[in-house]
């Protein structure tokens, strides 16, 4: 079996007939630290050490790789040495290394607009329209805001939305995303095109409800933020640790209801900061307004002048 | 479900360096940190690629256990709770040495 293949430069690569591991180890570091660097600066901040050492020249095209490497794409890679054989064919392409290209577009875009950009999650019913509208209430006339709205099938957030002066984009992500329970970077740039960037200050992400794919999905963001109600009990930041590690910040919202509830705050921060010790924590209520001048700093820092 | 989407982005990059190269199979390594559902991928995999040209092509998927590093200690250790901290000095300041990995690795073509 001919598992040999001439990469462009030059190295030849025997696979025999070696599955999965054997041929991984002279790459991944190469790999992971191009990765990290280039592509999560900022978005998965708590997950990069240990991938930093050295490299950084990234990935931000897609195809080199920082130990030259080249990917196996067409036009890249000479493959010419399969002929009747079955071929391994080593591509060492990020899963959503396409999304990640996209993000860093709207990044592009985000960052010539002197804009900051805030991707907001939650399980659905935790509060994130709440909180935005009561956010636009008090900012809104001193910060021009921009709303990405993010919903499977209906206006009615971005509707709950409107009249506060804030531009607002709706992505539908049943219309020609397949229904989506996230939205990706293709799908927020999509929104982009009906928005004046240059106009804003700020542009707010709101997500589509959910606590588990809306996490693994960059798209461009300078910050990540969910909303956590305490009607949701204390222990999901362990069941679902990749959102509640994802975030800088964690709202706590319908702290009203406390008193009605066996919700234990400690036992919940605790198990917070198991998974996330660096989140910061925000109590509010969007009912009673407790908080939320404090959420309002942290949404609109850095945002306009 | 993300994962029919992740399934239809693997699906476009292997076409494209495969150039119309018959695949059959396609490896790929998952951390376990990530929320995704190996089995739930590979269904997926099968309804993406169906009345394709990648169709009958399988997914293989090698899992990568969640490995942390404590910066305390220096314990390295296999995580096995939800919590992120140091089974030996139990504390938080730990760093992920491996478990996030989402890659194609690699493809193997048919030989004619």
């Amino acid at each position: 079996m001919g598992r040999f293949h001439h990469h462009s430069d030059g190295a030849f690569h025997g696979h025999a007939d070696a599955p999965a591991d054997s041929h991984h180890d002279g790459h991944h570091d190469g790999h992971h630290d191009g990765h990290h660097d280039g592509h999560h600066d900022g978005h998965h901040d708590g997950h990069t050490d240990g991938h930093t050492d050295g490299h950084t020249d990234g990935h931000t095209d897609g195809h080199a790789h920082p130990d030259g490497l080249p990917a196996a794409r067409s036009g890249l890679g000479d493959h010419s040495g399969y002929d009747d054989a079955g071929e391994r064919i080593e591509i060492l392409e990020r899963i959503l290394g396409e999304n990640d290209r996209t993000a860093e577009a709207n990044r592009r875009d985000f960052r010539s607009a002197d804009l900051r950009v805030v991707n907001l999650m939650s399980s659905p019913g935790a509060g994130k329209t709440s909180l935005l509208r009561a956010a636009l209430e008090r900012v809104a006339s001193r910060v021009r805001v921009g709303i990405v709205e993010g919903d499977i099938y209906t206006s009615i957030d971005a509707d709950r939305l409107s009249g506060f002066g804030a531009a607002v984009s709706l992505v539908n992500t049943a219309n020609g995303f397949g229904g989506e329970c996230h939205l990706d970077a293709t799908m927020v740039r999509s929104a982009l095109a009906r928005l004046d960037l240059p106009s804003l200050d700020l542009l707010v992400i709101e997500n589509v409800g959910n606590l588990v794919c809306p996490a693994e999905f960059w798209v461009g963001e300078d910050a990540k933020a969910m909303v956590y109600s305490v009607t949701e009990g204390e222990e999901k930041p362990l069941k679902y640790p990749a959102m509640f590690r994802a975030v800088e910040l964690a709202v706590v919202n319908k702290v009203d209801l406390l008193p009605h509830l066996e919700f234990d705050m400690d036992r919940f921060l605790d198990n917070l900061a198991d998974v996330n010790p660096d989140a910061r924590v925000i109590m509010t209520s969007a009912r009673t307004g407790a908080g939320l001048d404090e959420w309002c700093d942290w949404l609109t820092q850095g945002a306009g002048s | 479900m993300h994962e029919l989407s992740i399934s239809r982005s693997i699906a476009a990059t292997v076409r494209e360096s495969a150039a119309g190269r018959p695949v059959e199979r396609v490896n790929v390594e998952l951390g376990q940190l990530r929320q995704i559902v190996p089995e739930t991928l590979r269904h997926c995999w099968t309804l993406v690629v169906e009345g394709t040209d990648l169709e009958g092509s399988t997914l293989e998927i090698t899992e990568v256990p969640a490995a942390l590093e404590c910066r305390s200690c220096g314990a390295r250790f296999t995580l096995r709770a939800a919590a992120f901290r140091c089974e030996r000095c139990g504390s938080r300041e730990v760093t992920i040495a491996s478990g996030e990995e989402f890659m194609i690795t690699s493809y193997d073509v048919v030989g004619a």
